[in-house]
Parts: structure tokens; sequence; C-alpha cells
């Protein structure tokens, strides 16, 4: 196997080229063992059964491949809400450009300052829900995030923010290769939302770690830049105490490759987890590749998740969905709902879908469902005999395809804000 | 108003004729019945006058007017005067009642070249439509039939009848599912918009609709055509008497 070996070689140098950050106290160790984690998984290659369906190639190489900037007059998605903003320049957190990091109930660091003292309460959790989340499956990437990230905000929460808190993530390069790690803490009856907008990096490998304490609440809505060519693996741990809630939704429009994966751990009885995502590629000028892969534990009793993903694809675009529900033994009482829906546009564009489900309790509910389809002739033809031009009328059917995943959202402004981008995609993108 | 002469359509997949040589004409202003066994194309036709895919026309013509429907596209039908109550509305999760019919209204409006309604204008008169057919905001407000009941879903298709004005209406088993209540109030909604210009094309399998909804033609349909023509009295001879009677005549 000339082949394989030839490859392992490569991935030796990829690996052992890899420097680790100078500077920090107590991230060095944590960095170490990260590296460490890396070296003995390897990073990802197509033969791996994880990504079977999406080629980590561009994901792991050394170099970024240089991304276009997308030149636009489109004011930022969630411009309109009052939110506290913390700008990133090309991967690069730019205090200057950023609001002043003060609101009640919520301490921000930026990784570096928490990174270089001496004593931190970050060492608890930067890494370790990454490191926790490494079984059964592996997630390479992000442990060479945990070793290499050296950009990223550090957040802790002791009650309810008054506002959001917003990651705007602005790309000036074509060229940018970015690696962020950021941490949230949620302390007991904390509650607080984290945004994210904006495409960061001709390629980025981002890290979101949530630990959140019985009572406490995180929600989560970000879009991930609509430029074309960019790459992004995201991934997001959280560990949920008793009767903690965390609601996640991604919007992907756009981009050459896009990885989120999830890893949700739910260890507090009667927690509530939902983790949700819209997507819209369309192939014809530009790749579009997306994959949402989700790994849920309920190690508890009485809690409750929801995925629930659609996708809308056209001109050989590819959506993927791998998701998992573990029960562990004892976790009686679990609700779980896992959802996965590709809307076809062409006969050209694919829906891969893996859902999975491992129970080892024997009172629990979970349902899951995966469909893949074309526009619906019959709704069509209705809003069509009442005078509704035919692209009209799809974009209106498209529109109510993904409204499911956007009812995730709680917020009605910042639901509305997603709606409108969705609605512009649509418009820019009529057959 | 409507000529549909010696229609033939087959189904497009299949090698099924379906109708066979139909031929009708409702003047403007006149209401005419359709009633006839199960399968004898009624819907069909009306699928095939909105302009439904999945369906060949192989011979004859419908107009509107003068103008040929067949060779438009379902919209334009719709903007030139065609409409169509569904036996069964579609569900449309997602989209709005109120959104819907906005779209639809200005839709038409625009192909004809007409301004469209401002967003103040249409709410004064979606409300006004909407109670007199007991639709209240909450069904508005919903997403298209979604979740309604089968009398909610019919009011919602004369609600969009009443809000489109169209020159043709056609109703396609409107009656079917509803309680004499629900009937009364789809009947009354009807009637309301009779004004001596607009036509009705009425299809049902019960006399008890045209109780309501004075006909002034009947007609019998049969195997893809129609076999009988007469007054309001020969529904009520296939109310008492069933179809085999009026089958036999022709056979």
């Amino acid at each position: 196997m000339a082949v394989a070996k030839v490859q392992t070689d490569a991935q030796q140098a990829r690996l052992a080229a890899i420097a680790l950050p100078a500077g920090g106290k107590w991230i060095t160790a944590t960095r170490k063992a990260a590296y460490d984690r890396l070296l003995a998984m390897g990073l990802p290659t197509r033969r791996d059964e994880y990504w079977k369906f999406t080629r980590p190639e561009t994901l792991t190489d050394a170099h970024a491949k240089p991304a276009k900037l997308l030149i636009t007059d489109e004011k930022p998605v969630f411009c309109d809400i009052d939110r506290l903003r913390l700008v990133f320049v090309d991967g690069v957190f730019d205090p200057d450009i950023s609001d002043a990091m003060a609101m009640d109930h919520i301490e921000i660091e930026p990784l570096g300052t928490a990174a270089a003292a001496d004593i931190h309460w970050a060492k608890d959790l930067y890494g370790v829900l990454e490191a926790r989340g490494q079984v059964p499956v592996s997630r390479p990437l992000a442990a060479l995030n945990t070793a290499t990230a050296e950009q990223g905000i550090v957040i802790r929460v002791t009650g309810k923010v008054p506002r959001p808190v917003c990651l705007h993530y602005i790309r000036t390069t074509e060229t940018a290769d970015a690696t962020v790690h950021h941490i949230v803490k949620v302390e007991e009856g904390g509650d607080v939302t984290v945004l994210e907008n904006g495409p960061a990096a001709a390629r980025i490998n981002k890290v979101l770690e949530v630990d959140i304490a019985n009572g406490g609440a995180f929600h989560h809505v970000r879009t991930q830049g609509r430029d074309h060519e960019r790459q992004a693996a995201a991934h997001i741990f959280a560990r949920l105490g008793t009767k903690s809630s965390f609601k996640s939704f991604s919007l992907t429009v756009n981009g050459a490759l896009t990885r989120n994966e999830c890893v949700i751990e739910m260890l507090g009885d009667d927690a509530h987890a939902t983790i949700a995502g819209a997507s819209t590629g369309d192939g014809k000028t530009h790749p579009f590749h997306q994959d949402d892969t989700v790994f849920i534990t309920h190690d508890a009793v009485n809690c409750e998740s929801r995925q629930v993903f659609k996708k809308v694809l056209r001109n050989g675009a590819t959506g993927v969905f791998q998701g998992k529900i573990l029960v562990k033994p004892g976790a009686q009482k679990t609700d779980g709902y896992q959802i996965s829906q590709g809307l076809l546009l062409d006969d050209d564009s694919q829906f891969l879908a893996k859902p999975e489900l491992e129970i080892y309790a024997d009172d629990v509910a979970c349902s899951h469902g995966s469909t893949v389809g074309a526009i619906d002739e019959d709704a069509l033809f209705y809003l069509m005999s009442r005078g509704i031009p035919r692209r009209i009328a799809t974009d209106m059917l498209v529109l109510s395809f993904l409204a499911d995943a956007l009812e995730e959202i709680e917020d009605e402004a910042i639901r509305g804000d997603i709606r409108h981008r969705l609605e512009a995609w649509v418009e820019r993108h009529r057959a | 108003m409507l000529n549909v002469t010696n229609l033939q359509v087959k189904l497009e997949d299949e090698d099924k004729q379906i109708l066979k040589g139909l031929s009708l004409t409702v003047p403007a202003g006149e209401v005419h019945a359709i009633m006839g066994p199960n399968g004898s194309g009624k819907s069909t036709m009306s699928y095939v006058l909105s302009g439904k895919g999945g369906y060949e026309v192989t011979g004859g013509s419908a107009t509107l007017d003068g103008v040929d429907l067949l060779d438009m596209d379902p919209e334009e039908r719709a903007a030139a005067g065609l409409f169509l109550a569904f036996q069964y509305p579609v569900e449309i999760p997602g989209v709005g009642n109120m959104t819907f019919l906005r779209t639809a209204v200005n839709s038409q409006r625009k192909a004809r070249g007409e301004d469209e309604l401002s967003a103040a204008d249409f709410l004064k008169l979606v409300r006004a439509k909407a109670k007199a057919l007991k639709i209240d905001a909450e069904m508005l407000k919903r997403p298209v039939n979604v979740g309604f009941s089968g009398g909610e879903k019919k009011r919602n298709e004369i609600l969009q009848m009443a809000m489109l004005e169209p020159k043709m209406c056609i109703l396609d088993e409107t009656d079917s599912g509803l309680d004499v209540d629900a009937m009364k109030l789809v009947a009354e909604g009807v009637n309301a918009l009779r004004d001596g210009k607009r036509s009705f094309l009425v299809i049902t399998h019960y006399q008890r609709l045209l109780d309501h909804i004075k006909p002034d033609v009947v007609h019998i349909m049969a195997d893809g055509k129609i076999i009988k023509s007469g007054g309001p009295e020969l529904a009520l001879e296939v109310e008492n008497n069933g179809y085999a009677d009026l089958l036999a005549e022709v056979a």
C-alpha cells in the first residue's frame, strides 16, 4: 500500500511541523496535552468513517487555500440588534474597534489575557470539554485548535446579561487562516445570548466550549458568512447541568466547505438542548458543501434534546447531516427529537444523511426523521392558481421549508434578521 | 364568458383518456352546476381549466372571454380572471395566510398593469371580507390552511375568491366535508359575489348546495363529457333517482 504510506509520512510531517504558541502560563500544559491527543489521533482522512461524506483535506492542509473577498454593500447581520460587539479582523481580536467589555453579570476577556494569568478559572474549561468530546469519536481538528489557538474570547456569566454578546468577524485578506477558541462559563442562574457573524477568514478552525451550571441558559445564533470560497470547521462542545438550557442555531449561506460539529453532554436532570440549522447552497458559480455533525449524550433523567436541520440545495450543492443521540443507562424519561431535511431544487444536488440512535435506557422517547425531496408540486400549483408567478411561488415554498428551523430561534428580532438573510439569498439565487 | 369546446384530455404519464369531448358554455352572470358520478372527470376538468400539470390536452379548446386559456400558465389564467376553489385546499406551513393573500392580490394587479395595494388598504379590505365569512384575525395570521378544520379551509377558499374578484369561479366540491351551518356560510359568501356579471361553475355531488346557490343551468357529466343539461329540476331528479336513468338514456 504505497499510497497509504506516502499519506502517512506526509501527515506525520504535517503534525511534526505544528508549532505550539509560546508564552502563556497554565495554558502551556493544556496546549501540550491537546497536541499529544492530536498526535495520537492523527488528522482526519477520507478513509475515516466520520469523514465519509466530507473531504477533510482542505481543512487539514498546512496552508489555507486563498478565498476571494466578497464585496457587498449589505449591512452586517444583527446590526440592528442592541448588542455588545467584539470584532475580530482576519481572526485576530481588535479591541480598538470593539465595544468596551463591560456589562452587568458578565466578565469578558480576550483569550490571550486569560492565558497569561498565573491562575485563571479558564484553566478548568479551556480544552476540557473538547478533550471529553474526543470519546467515542475523535475530533482531531478540535484538538488542533486547542493546541494552537491564540485568539478567542473568555466569558463568565453570573446572572441575566442584559444584551447579547456579538462576535463579529471581518475578513480583509484573501489568505487569512484563522484559529479561534472561545469559552463560555454560565454559572448557576446565568443567562446569556452569544451571536456570531461574518466569514472570519479564508479558512477558520473554530471551537466554542460552553459549560452551563444548574439553571443556567445559553442562547447562540451564528451566521457563517456568505463568502463563496471560504472553508470552515467549527466545533461546539457543551456540558449541561440540572435544569439548564442550551440553544444554538446556525445559518450557512454559501461557502465552499463548512463542517459544523456539535457535541452536547446532558449531565444534569431536566435539562434542555436544541441544536438547529438552516443552510442554502447554490453550486452554479462556486462549490457548496455543508456538513452538520451532531453528537448528543443523555446521561441524566428527564432531559430533552432537539436537532432540527434544513438544507436547500441547487446546482450540484451538497448537504450532509450526521446526527447521533446516545442515551446512557439510567437516562430515563429522555425525550430526543431529531429531524434533518433536504430540499433539492434540481437533480444535480445531493443531501446525505446518517441519523443514529443508541439507547441503553428503557423509558425513553426518541424520534428521528430524515427526508429529501423536491418542491411540492401541489403547493406550487395552489399558489400559482392564485396568480402568484412560478418564481415567487417557488421562493415562498423554499422559505416555508426553512421556517421550521427558524422557529427554533427564540428571539423574534434575531429570527427576523436571519429570515431576511434567507429571503435575500433566495432572491439572489432564483432559477 | 367561459367556452369549452370538444375538450379532450388524457393523463400525461398514462395512456388514459379522461375528458372525451367536453363542451360547455357559461355565459356572463350565470351560475352553472355540474353533477356526475365519481370518476366522470369533473375535477380533472377544473384542474385542466386552471392549468395543473400532469394532463395532456389532445383536442378541443377552452377560452375565457375569447382568450385561449390552455395556452397560458396557471398564474396568467388567474390574472385573466379564472379562479378555482379547491376540493382539497393545500396546507402550506411557514407561509402566513395574510402574506399569501397579499402576494396573490398584488401579483394579479401587477400582471394586469394595475397599482399594487398598499399594506394599509389591503388590511382594511381583507378584514372586511374576512368578517363576513367569520374568519378571525387568528386564522389570517396562521400559515395557509395549516391546522384549519374542513370548514375553515373552505371558508378560506371563498375569502381568496372574494379578495381576488375573479370573473369566472369554479367551485370543486366546495360542499364536501361541510356541516349544514358551514355550507350556509360558504353559500352566503358565494352569493355575495354574484353581481350579474361574474359567472360560476359549481361542481357538486349533492343537490343540497344548490338549495343555497341557485343554479341557472345544471349539467350532468359522465365518462368525460356532458350528457345532459337542464334547469335546476335536473339536480332534483338526480337527488331522487340517482344517475342510472340518465346514463341509460344516453347509452
